[in-house]
């Protein structure tokens, strides 16, 4: 019998293929293809203190395998959160894991203040590394001292595990994520998208409304796995491995590069039952290269 | 209503003119129940230069013989690919999705197409006849090379006709057709065709105060709601067009009651 399970951060995860945030909705949305509670974890979409409107259309522009999104974290507010999206989120039977965004220190802090107290979200990941925001978001992961500011203050008021979202849009993301370690992260995610752009040549128009947006889908999986190895390499926190996953084998790449989970975004979009076929697809990686572990494949790259 | 995933077989391709296809599709196994005005995402067969599911209206369903057809314009490279496939190609889709159109009270009703915009109309005219509200039909296009169906729709009511070079019907846009001179004698009007023609078909219908439901097509990466990138602003904030639409009643759509601004003005960051 294969093991599909790992653990991160003292989280018990029944296989190491979660939903990355803004990809999944909160789990429901998904419910006619398939029971919302197979992933291993789901990152619901990114909260913050106040309701966001988010930015105006067009939010979307198709790529070479990928897309460009300007969506700008719209969501309703972490009291509407609570009140309303929690008590349905509770119904699933896997690990929740909020995602957190703010605009300034203190914002980020009363979110994750307020996800504290619910029994059911076992852990936050702090997105600071949205691009599609003016104030806030990127920047704070695109600094290490801010990095650090932003990881410590919600270490103070947040006791339970702490993940923390990178920013590709760096030049070093080694010196990110250990200004992040240093402030008191217990996991790593990475990566959220890349900035980018698209112009209609037609029209002589940028395709966004925003002008650029983030690039996500295979596209940016060579960038995505380059990271997850010179990260967990250089810093001894759990990584989970993000970027264009779409099959089993993305999965497997990003394990053997280190990642102890992965998160599939771009590719629910275009195969509404990419993480059943990606789960089903680990246990015959595992049988064909006689793996009984899945946690055993974790940075056993072969060089 | 729930949402399904089939590998639909393509039975026929049927090309209408230059630039309309009819896909018509045998599914592997009962089809869901689809209501006029919602779509389907067809995943396009593979190649470079697309990579997203592609969004189509649900043009006509036939429980009988498990048969589902959609019409598709031709505008890139997806809309080609799709246009050349033969019998018997497997095409995987997501459908229905979305909320299709409210039905009358009562009759007559009058549908306003323009382009591909006739593709949920067909569906809705014959919910429509199943339901006994007569139903007039005004269809647009550049030339007469836009204009198809029409035995389809003169089964359930007259149908006006209005192109741009004048090459058939009225010379001119829909909302300039001679109809509009007259009061409206309709209880309700859909529309569905590129936005600047909605918003000019939910002014007139304003004026003559007749009820008036359009379908949008605003571009989608995920078709079920969780990417948000399809929102419109509505009097109940940005909602999605892809689960709270594509059919909007126009007096939940913001701005929608002032002259169409200009289509692709520079958006505020
Ligand atoms: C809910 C919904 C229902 C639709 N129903 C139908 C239908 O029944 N029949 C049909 O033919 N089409 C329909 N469309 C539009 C159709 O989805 C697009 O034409 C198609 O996705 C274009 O794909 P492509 O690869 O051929 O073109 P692309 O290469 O993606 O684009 C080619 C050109 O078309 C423009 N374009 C792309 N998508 C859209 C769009 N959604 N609206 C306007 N312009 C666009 C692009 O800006 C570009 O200039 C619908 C769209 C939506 C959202
Ligand atoms: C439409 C869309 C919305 C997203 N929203 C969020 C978000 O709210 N918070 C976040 O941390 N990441 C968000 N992301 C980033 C994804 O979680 C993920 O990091 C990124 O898309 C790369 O993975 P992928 O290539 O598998 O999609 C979003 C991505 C997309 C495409
Ligand atoms: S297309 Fe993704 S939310 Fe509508």
């Amino acid at each position: 019998m294969e093991d599909l399970r790992v653990e991160l951060c003292g989280l018990r995860l029944k296989n190491p293929v979660m939903t990355a945030s803004g990809t999944f909705g909160y789990g429901h949305e998904f419910a006619d293809f398939y029971d919302p509670s197979l992933p291993g974890a789901i990152i619901v979409k990114a909260t913050t203190a106040e309701p966001r409107a988010g930015n105006p259309y067009p939010r979307m522009a198709e790529t070479a395998s990928g897309m460009l999104n300007a969506v700008g974290l719209q969501n309703k507010g972490i009291d509407y959160f609570v009140s309303n999206i929690y008590p349905e989120l509770q119904k699933i039977d896997t690990v929740i894991i909020a995602n957190v965004s703010g605009s300034t220190v203190e914002s980020y802090v009363e979110v994750a203040e307020k996800m504290a107290a619910l029994d059911h979200i076992r852990a936050i990941e702090l997105n600071i590394s949205c691009p599609n925001v003016k104030a806030g978001g990127m920047a704070f992961g695109t600094s290490c001292p801010s990095a650090l500011a932003v990881t410590a203050a919600v270490r103070k008021v947040y006791p339970k595990p702490l993940i923390v979202k990178l920013s590709p849009n760096v030049t070093s993301i080694v010196e990110i994520a250990r200004a992040v370690a240093d402030g008191g992260a217990d996991a790593l995610s990475l990566i959220n998208t890349l900035l980018g752009m698209a112009i209609d040549a037609e029209k002589r128009k940028p395709v966004l409304s925003t002008v650029t947006g983030g690039l996500s889908g295979p596209a940016i999986k060579p960038v995505a796995l380059r990271m997850v190895w010179q990260v967990t390499r250089a810093v001894n926190l759990p990584v989970i491995g993000i970027g264009g996953i779409a099959r089993a084998g993305d999965a497997v790449e990003f394990l053997l590069a280190g990642a102890t989970a992965v998160q599939v975004g771009t590719a629910n979009f275009v195969n509404p039952m990419a993480v059943p076929e990606i789960i089903s697809g680990l246990k015959d990686y595992m049988i064909r290269h006689r793996v009984a572990q899945i946690r055993d494949l974790v940075g056993g790259l072969i060089l | 209503m729930s949402k399904a995933i089939h590998d639909l077989v393509l039975r026929e391709n049927v090309q209408l003119s230059p630039f309309y296809h009819r896909l018509d599709f045998t599914a592997p196994s009962p089809l869901p129940e689809c209501e006029p005005g919602q779509f389907a995402e067809l995943l396009v067969p593979p190649g470079p230069g697309v990579f997203l599911r592609r969004p189509f209206s649900i043009h006509a369903v036939d429980y009988k013989d498990n048969t589902i057809s959609f019409l598709i314009k031709l505008v890139g490279e997806g809309t080609r690919r799709l246009a050349g496939i033969l019998p018997g190609t497997v095409i995987n889709t997501v459908y229905p999705l979305g909320r299709g159109f409210t039905m009358p009270e009562k009759g007559p009703v009058l549908l306003v197409g323009g382009g591909c915009g006739i593709a949920p109309l067909l569906f809705l005219s014959a919910r429509l006849k199943a339901g006994g509200f007569r139903t007039d039909c005004l269809l647009g296009g550049r030339t007469e090379k836009d204009i198809i169906e029409t035995a389809d729709f003169e089964r359930n009511g007259a149908v006006f006709i209005t192109t741009e070079d004048g090459s058939l019907g009225e010379k001119g846009l829909v909302t300039a057709h001679s109809l509009f001179d007259r009061p409206l004698p309709y209880t309700m009007v859909y529309a569905c065709g590129p936005e600047a023609m909605l918003r000019a078909v939910a002014m007139l219908a304003m004026k003559a105060s007749v009820p008036c439901e359009v379908s949008l097509e605003n571009t989608m990466a995920c078709g079920v709601g969780v990417c948000l990138c399809c929102v419109v602003p509505t009097t109940e904030g940005n909602q999605c067009v892809c689960t709270e639409g594509p059919v909007f009643n126009i007096n939940r759509l913001s701005g929608w009651d002032q002259a169409a601004r200009i289509a692709d003005s520079c958006p505020v960051i």
